[in-house]
């Protein structure tokens, strides 16, 4: 598979990107491109910079150097909704998700759907509800828009989270181990939906301590370690071996 | 991939929950609520006089005089804050409106020349536009709850403090403020308004208190804002989970200022309401409501951990109380025993929720 928008322009540019907190330098020197329709896998042990690296992207962090490029235009972002704003969305390990409201509200937490009624704004329950069951469809989650967060199985909670990313027209989507904790079919569905994402032109950069998953669905692996970025490969000039390597440190750099 | 993606899905793995395993049903509203049904009936077998007219009367309007600031703090439980500053702001709002009416009302005293003139018998004072004095002590009272409110959202949402210290704090700065500007002596709404206040605040309506009808418009006004406006959305979501809900993009900072605003609000109304009934707003009125407050609150449902509670739970909550307390005078129990069963109640509102969640 050719990397789909090699020759275009690369839809996030990072360009030296450090982050200092006190004296421990998470980051140091990452330059990185991703284009349109590429989904880019981001591999490394723990501490090694990516959790950083994705909340600098995502605005949760100001990066103390470097600059990031979104779609050709330097981009500052304050506050995750900055990031949002560009469209850049994030599946977080956590799933940020509210236990107590449906599964339909949570799809919609912060951008609700809403009726006017004279002065007063009212929430449209059944549009919501519609739209959010049309995308658990897409995800082929058996997901019920009226059911209790609380109520569902990890790979219902994982649907509603990324059925999030796809209310706005995201133009690069990340996702923090959207796999670590839910069944192999459900995993199945995970990297359908990012094929699907990558069909529409979205850009994708998975996070993933799963090797399998990675080597299945991405055209690029970026490995960290130490802050540093080690190596950026395609996929098909590297192997899960040559990558292990990489982020255990058996081999320097590629 | 070999998953097809557009085929609609089915639920052959995912039950539908049954009726009785969702909404009213599976809260503890529900249960508190069939508890205070049967303790009515048992009331009624245990005492000819509890459904007599006068008897509902007074059960109604007595737990009007909390049920309202019982609202209020129920929208600040759900974020899974805290207000303690209540009691303190009943009574300094009360305060501050009764002054207010009383200083615009005597002639003499800085702008009340705007309001009232003598009448030509040199003693009777007439008011210049009836009803104005009222409706300016009644929102003095309230911009200084506002006030109120404000600095608790302030210190709690962008300074960062804990909601339980910062109103704690208020309960004592409030209450202090009450003597400071009464010298610990109680005022008295007067002049010519003095009536229509009394019969705003303790007269009724087709024989329904005045209190209750209020409660029952702001406790319909607050579901709707609840469960269909998307504040009220960022309400519940602040108290299931305030990490995603900062990360999704909602004005957290915002949506707990308002919170605070609102029960600061809630409680000066309710404050304003109870000294109509009692004809003063002594200094030390409504000392230790909060907890009367928290404690309908709590029975009725709301989680003190966020994310659950709404205005038929509180009122709930409410109205157990008093019938209890109600309860108890009729069956000529000493009154002392009224507090150490609200203990209890409180405790077994609370243990049943938990042995239901056990279990289902």
């Amino acid at each position: 598979m050719e990397t789909a928008g090699a020759a275009g322009q690369p839809v996030l540019e990072l360009t030296g990107i450090g982050k200092e907190f006190g004296a421990i330098r998470a980051l140091h020197g990452v330059d990185m491109q991703v284009f349109p329709g590429e989904v880019v896998g981001l591999m490394g042990d723990n501490g090694a910079g990516k959790s950083t690296l994705v909340k600098i992207i995502a605005g949760n962090f100001r990066p103390t150097h470097g600059e990031i490029r979104f779609d050709g235009n330097t981009v500052h972002f304050y506050r995750p909704i900055d990031a949002r704003a560009v469209g850049i969305e994030v599946v977080y390990q956590d799933l940020a998700l509210a236990d107590n409201l449906t599964a339909a509200a949570n799809v919609f937490l912060g951008r609700e759907l809403k009726r006017k009624f004279g002065p007063f704004a009212f929430l449209d329950h059944n549009a919501m509800a519609v739209r959010a069951l049309e995308l658990f469809g897409e995800l082929r989650s058996e997901t019920r828009p009226y059911d209790l967060v609380k109520q569902m199985s990890g790979g219902q909670r994982q649907a509603v989270a990324i059925a999030r990313t796809r209310l706005s027209n995201a133009k690069l989507v990340m996702m923090d181990e959207p796999t670590a904790a839910i069944s192999v079919r459900q995993v199945e569905q995970v990297l359908g939906l990012i094929h699907r994402l990558k069909e529409q032109g979205v850009a994708v950069m998975l996070i993933s301590h799963r090797m399998p998953d990675v080597f299945a669905v991405c055209d690029r692996v970026v490995v960290m370690r130490r802050g540093e970025k080690r190596a950026d490969k395609s996929i098909r000039d590297t192997s899960p071996e040559e990558v292990t390597a990489l982020i255990t440190g058996a081999k320097e750099a590629a | 991939m070999a998953m097809p993606l557009e085929s609609p899905i089915s639920f052959t793995n995912v039950g539908r929950i049954r009726w009785w395993q969702r909404g009213i049903f599976a809260s503890q509203t529900g249960y508190v609520l069939l508890a205070l049904l049967v303790l009515l009936i048992a009331m009624h077998f245990a005492s000819p006089y509890f459904f007599t007219q006068g008897n509902m009367q007074n059960v109604a309007k007595n737990f009007s005089f909390i049920a309202i600031a019982t609202l209020g703090i129920t929208f600040v439980i759900i974020t899974g804050g805290i207000d303690l500053s209540v009691g303190s702001m009943m009574c300094f709002s009360a305060m501050i409106t009764s002054m207010v009416m009383s200083g615009l009302s005597t002639p003499g005293m800085p702008g009340a020349f705007l309001f009232v003139h003598l009448a030509a018998d040199g003693k009777t004072v007439v008011a210049n536009v009836p009803g104005l004095i009222l409706l300016v002590s009644i929102l003095a009272g309230l911009v200084v709850a506002l006030i109120g409110g404000l600095v608790n959202g302030f210190c709690i949402a962008v300074l960062g403090l804990s909601p339980f210290v910062t109103t704690l704090g208020m309960l004592s700065i409030v209450r202090g403020l009450g003597y400071v500007v009464s010298n610990g002596r109680g005022s008295f709404p007067g002049g010519p308004d003095a009536d229509y206040f009394y019969a705003l605040t303790s007269g009724d309506l087709f024989g329904v208190p005045a209190p209750f009808i209020y409660l029952l418009i702001l406790a319909a006004v607050m579901a709707i804002v609840l469960h269909h406006t998307s504040f009220g959305r960022h309400v519940f979501a602040l108290g299931g989970n305030e990490k995603a809900a900062e990360l999704t993009g909602i004005p957290v900072i915002r949506v707990k200022i308002k919170v605070y605003v609102i029960c600061a609000l809630a409680a000066g109304l309710q404050g304003i309401i109870v000294s109509g009934w009692l004809g003063s707003a002594p200094a030390n009125m409504a000392t230790s409501y909060e907890l009367n407050v928290i404690a309908a609150a709590v029975i009725g449902g709301a989680n003190l951990a966020g994310g659950v509670g709404g205005p038929l739970g509180a009122i709930v909550g409410c109205v157990l109380l008093e019938v209890i307390r109600n309860g108890l005078v009729l069956a000529q129990v000493s009154s002392y025993w009224q507090q150490a069963l609200v203990g209890v109640i409180i405790i077994l509102a609370v243990l049943v929720d938990r042995i239901r969640s056990r279990i289902t």
